[in-house]
């Protein structure tokens, strides 16, 4: 059941992302920096941890997740440090995805030959 | 000014023919409605070539060379050669033009760049100034897509409206030989600018330019369009045709059965396209191979072939200036 509404929730925000693309005049990187500013936001509000609870991977795993990650960090990090926070939170989490993303696009773009 | 009708028809008393051709086009048009017409299909669009624009330049040459060889004619004996293409400085052509020692006019008009050509070179012919001219223009799916839209690595949805562009190269000879068929109008259009900025959408702003030449053809030559067997435009698409065919009807112009599109008929429905195809090979390829076989073989005695071509620049489009468009209307006869 866990899986079902996983996948389910997961699907319909990638459907809703599509829609908007289809219907909306904007690039894909508009919508891509459009889900992240929701999630950070619906973070900001309280909105987004009780929907992750239910939804498990299916809100975590669409770039929603990420921008939530980033209000968490924030977050977090604010209580710690006090206004600081607010610089070292942005990465405190996603810092993990963002660092593997560099390393291993590096690593394959050392690997591979680019298409010209 | 014996050679002009109207505001701005040209007419070639001398009768400049087409009196060579070559056509050839990638895999995906090749599998089209139209790929009986065209005189080379090639199995892959890369013709083992590195990159695209070198495919494209290829192809630009494989279309001179081939024309040239049909014709038993040397490039020595040719006096000019105008191509034009899509890429930026139109490096294609200038490429293309480099292996061969003919006087070079590189011309840019877009998609509608082979009816530019035609219409010069006739011009040339008429005005004694060349005997034989030889004309050309190629376009690439990949090259087009990457300068115009997005990398094609990033895999980016089309929308309905879009346009692919056709992967091909064209290539004639006009002179005054005997056989083929005679150029005998051409009215080369002003540009257009309706003020519309959706370069996803380039069928629509085209559509105004192409129905300002064809009225100005038919006021010039005082015809109408049932004058005509074919009256193909290029490349309007779906959306742009359905454009044009509103503005005629407005105007009470009759014969638009006569109305066809090459951007719309070059891929079949099955192909999902979007609007249809579009580029600078698109019109040529389906003027000198459909429209050209239908004149040989006699189902069509008289065609006028509207080039049309959206004239923006990758760079213009982001500072958000609006499309102007461009027709050039050109009247073949049997």
């Amino acid at each position: 059941m866990q899986y079902l509404i996983a996948f389910l929730v997961g699907g319909v925000i990638c459907a809703l992302a599509q829609l908007v693309f289809d219907t909306v005049k904007c690039s894909s990187a508009h919508v891509l920096v459009g889900l992240v500013c929701l999630g950070a936001v619906l973070n900001g509000l309280g909105l987004y941890e009780p929907f992750q609870e239910f939804a498990g991977a299916g809100a975590l795993v669409p770039v929603l997740g990420f921008g939530s990650s980033i209000t968490t960090g924030m977050i977090s990090e604010v209580k710690r440090l006090g206004w600081e926070g607010l610089f070292t939170g942005a990465f405190e989490i996603t810092g993990l995805g963002l660092a593997a993303a560099v390393v291993f696009s590096s690593i394959l773009a050392l690997l591979s030959k680019p298409h010209k | 000014m014996d050679n002009r009708l109207g505001t701005s028809t040209l007419t070639f008393s001398k009768g400049p023919r087409i009196t060579s051709r070559y056509t050839l086009v990638g895999p995906m048009e090749g599998k089209g409605p139209h790929a009986l017409d065209f005189h080379e299909i090639l199995s892959d669009d890369s013709l083992g070539q590195k990159t695209a624009e070198k495919t494209e330049r290829l192809m630009l040459e494989l279309a001179i060379t081939k024309t040239l060889e049909q014709h038993g004619t040397r490039i020595k004996d040719v006096q000019f050669l105008i191509a034009g293409d899509l890429l930026n400085q139109i490096t294609t052509s200038n490429l293309a033009a480099s292996t061969h020692t003919a006087p070079f006019i590189g011309i840019y008009g877009a998609c509608s760049t082979f009816a530019e050509a035609l219409g010069l070179g006739a011009v040339l012919l008429q005005g004694g100034f060349a005997n034989q001219v030889l004309i050309g223009t190629a376009s690439h799916y990949q090259t087009a897509e990457r300068q115009f839209r997005y990398p094609i690595e990033l895999n980016v949805q089309h929308l309905s409206t879009n346009q692919v562009t056709v992967t091909g190269a064209a290539a004639a000879i006009l002179s005054f030989a005997e056989r083929g068929p005679r150029i005998t109008h051409a009215t080369f259009g002003s540009v257009v600018d309706m003020g519309l900025k959706d370069p996803h959408d380039m069928g629509s702003a085209m559509a105004p330019a192409a129905f300002q030449t064809i009225q100005q053809h038919l006021a010039d030559t005082q015809r109408t369009l049932a004058d005509y067997d074919i009256v193909i435009t290029g490349d309007l698409g779906k959306q742009g045709s359905k454009m044009l065919r509103l503005l005629l009807e407005r105007e009470g112009c009759s014969g638009l059965e006569r109305l066809q599109d090459g951007g719309s008929q070059i891929f079949g429905d099955w192909q999902s396209v979007g609007s249809g195809g579009s580029g600078a090979a698109c019109i040529a390829v389906m003027t000198l191979g459909y429209v050209l076989n239908c004149l040989e073989s006699a189902k069509a005695k008289r065609v006028l072939v509207v080039a049309t071509g959206a004239l923006l620049s990758a760079l213009t489009v982001l500072q958000g200036e609006s499309i102007p468009c461009i027709a050039h209307a050109i009247a073949l006869e049997q």
